[in-house]
């Protein structure tokens, strides 16, 4: 690693430096976008007490639901954690703790630790659990609660293309939290598909500027699918294609 | 006869407009698209990332980097955009989505909506549904009429955790299409065949009925 060029060369080195009990900011919604080999770092090196502000815990077998069985994850920061039997158990037994946050609400903490901003204000969850013990302001007749900022001691992250400044590009769907989380990590590591010569990438088409990634490493992915879902053969003739 | 899932959603699509940008929810909502008349323009936000959302890919169209919120593999149409969790939820939040459906466990004369928790048996999360009912002024639940023990969905409170406070106006239900004002539900469209005793029978809150009240028309 040497000036700008973020590109380390093993998984190893890409998570190295987590400890015990830190907080994890990772990108991905339901296992679209997941980085899922660093996720698969954490658990190898068997680290524990994590705290993971993530939309979704993964499924049982894939993605961060894989750090549930060895009891790595003491909190998770989530908006919806259902479909992972583990998950439901443990936080049931009481073995983990979970806030559950608003999808947007979630979005936009990150969004804020990234950009420097404390706190802000959203009428997301006013007169709901979520609002207990928040403090709660009126503007122009409406009333909103205070929710606080995120950031992690890691962020992981995967995109599509990167170039050696790491900066990236997100395929579709799979953009999801990544460009937020990004942001948001005292140190960012992102995993990519394809690895482009520097100028490659069109400046005007760069979704995240590499000044908020410190460590870049190129993987393969599986990239599982949780509900495929088709069109039955009869459907596709019913519209003629 | 109560309405089947599909006529559910094929009366909610009667409700969509011209131009409009409409975000669906999980379960019964997401049988509308199968019901918008050919001769209205209607963009599909799904809050992943993602405006402009077509149907089910063929086989050999499925992309794993391409799902909706209910993480199905989806397609595209032409003129759709893609975007972050934090830009779809401006989108939410700001106010710019015209219609929102969504499913409830429990919808009360206040416009309650309880629908991510039932304590000690179900915890999964609210998801983006918090969002959307704080962030949208035109919601309409799709829920059953009661459960299938005969207990009423519409209530004088809502006896779940809430996702929104007063922010249900409209309800399409199995047997009937109900508008909350006042602090009562009023009937204003029954299902086929089902009749407006049967109706006020499986509603818990006050509902009031004004003279006749027509039958939904498919």
């Amino acid at each position: 690693m040497a000036g700008l060029d973020k590109i380390v060369s093993s998984y190893e080195d890409a998570m190295a430096g987590l400890e015990d009990n830190m907080t994890v900011v990772s990108g991905g919604f339901g296992i679209c976008g997941i980085p899922e080999n660093l996720i698969k770092e954490i658990y190898r090196k068997k680290t524990k007490g994590l705290t993971i502000v993530s939309n979704n815990c993964g499924i049982e077998d894939y993605g961060l639901g894989m750090l549930l069985p060895k009891r790595q994850i003491k909190k998770m920061v989530a908006s919806y954690v259902g479909e992972n039997g583990e998950f439901e158990r443990q936080l049931m037994s009481n073995e983990l703790e979970v806030e559950l946050t608003p999808q947007g609400t979630l979005a936009e903490k990150i969004r804020a630790g990234g950009a420097g901003i404390p706190a802000f204000y959203t009428a997301t969850g006013v007169g709901t659990l979520v609002a207990e013990g928040k403090h709660h302001k009126t503007f122009n007749d409406r009333e909103y609660i205070l929710e606080e900022a995120i950031t992690g001691d890691f962020a992981i992250v995967k995109a599509w293309k990167a170039d050696r400044h790491g900066n990236l590009i997100y395929r579709k769907t799979a953009r999801n939290f990544n460009p937020m989380v990004a942001t948001a990590g005292k140190i960012t590591v992102v995993e990519v598909e394809e690895l482009v010569e520097l100028g490659e990438l069109d400046p005007d088409e760069i979704h995240t500027p590499g000044i908020y990634v410190d460590r870049l490493i190129v993987g393969t992915f599986e990239k599982r699918i949780e509900q495929r879902t088709v069109l039955s053969t009869k459907e596709v003739t019913a519209k003629g294609e | 006869m109560a309405l089947s899932r599909n006529q559910i959603a094929q009366r909610v699509a009667q409700e969509l407009n011209d131009g409009d940008y409409v975000n669906l929810g999980i379960g019964i909502p997401t049988l509308v698209p199968n019901f918008i008349p050919d001769d209205i323009e209607v963009m599909l936000q799904s809050e992943n990332g993602l405006l402009g959302m077509g149907v089910f890919p063929t086989d050999d169209q499925v992309d794993s980097d391409l799902i909706n919120a209910g993480k199905q593999t989806v397609t595209m149409v032409k003129g759709a955009s893609l975007f972050s969790s934090a830009e779809s939820f401006a989108m939410i939040r700001g106010g710019h989505v015209d219609l929102t459906v969504l499913g409830a466990f429990e919808v009360d004369v206040n416009g309650n909506i309880a629908s991510y928790m039932i304590p000690g048996k179900l915890i999964k999360g609210m998801g983006g549904a918090m969002d959307l009912v704080a962030g949208a002024d035109n919601i309409i639940v799709t829920m059953t009429h009661a459960s299938k023990h005969g207990d009423s969905k519409l209530l004088s409170n809502c006896s779940l955790p809430l996702t929104g406070k007063g922010c249900i106006k409209k309800v399409l239900t199995d047997l009937a299409f109900i508008e909350i004002k006042e602090g009562k539900f009023h009937l204003l469209e029954r299902a086929p065949g089902v009749s407006v005793e049967e109706i006020i029978k499986l509603t818990d809150g006050e509902i009031v009925v004004n003279g006749d009240v027509p039958e939904m028309q498919f």
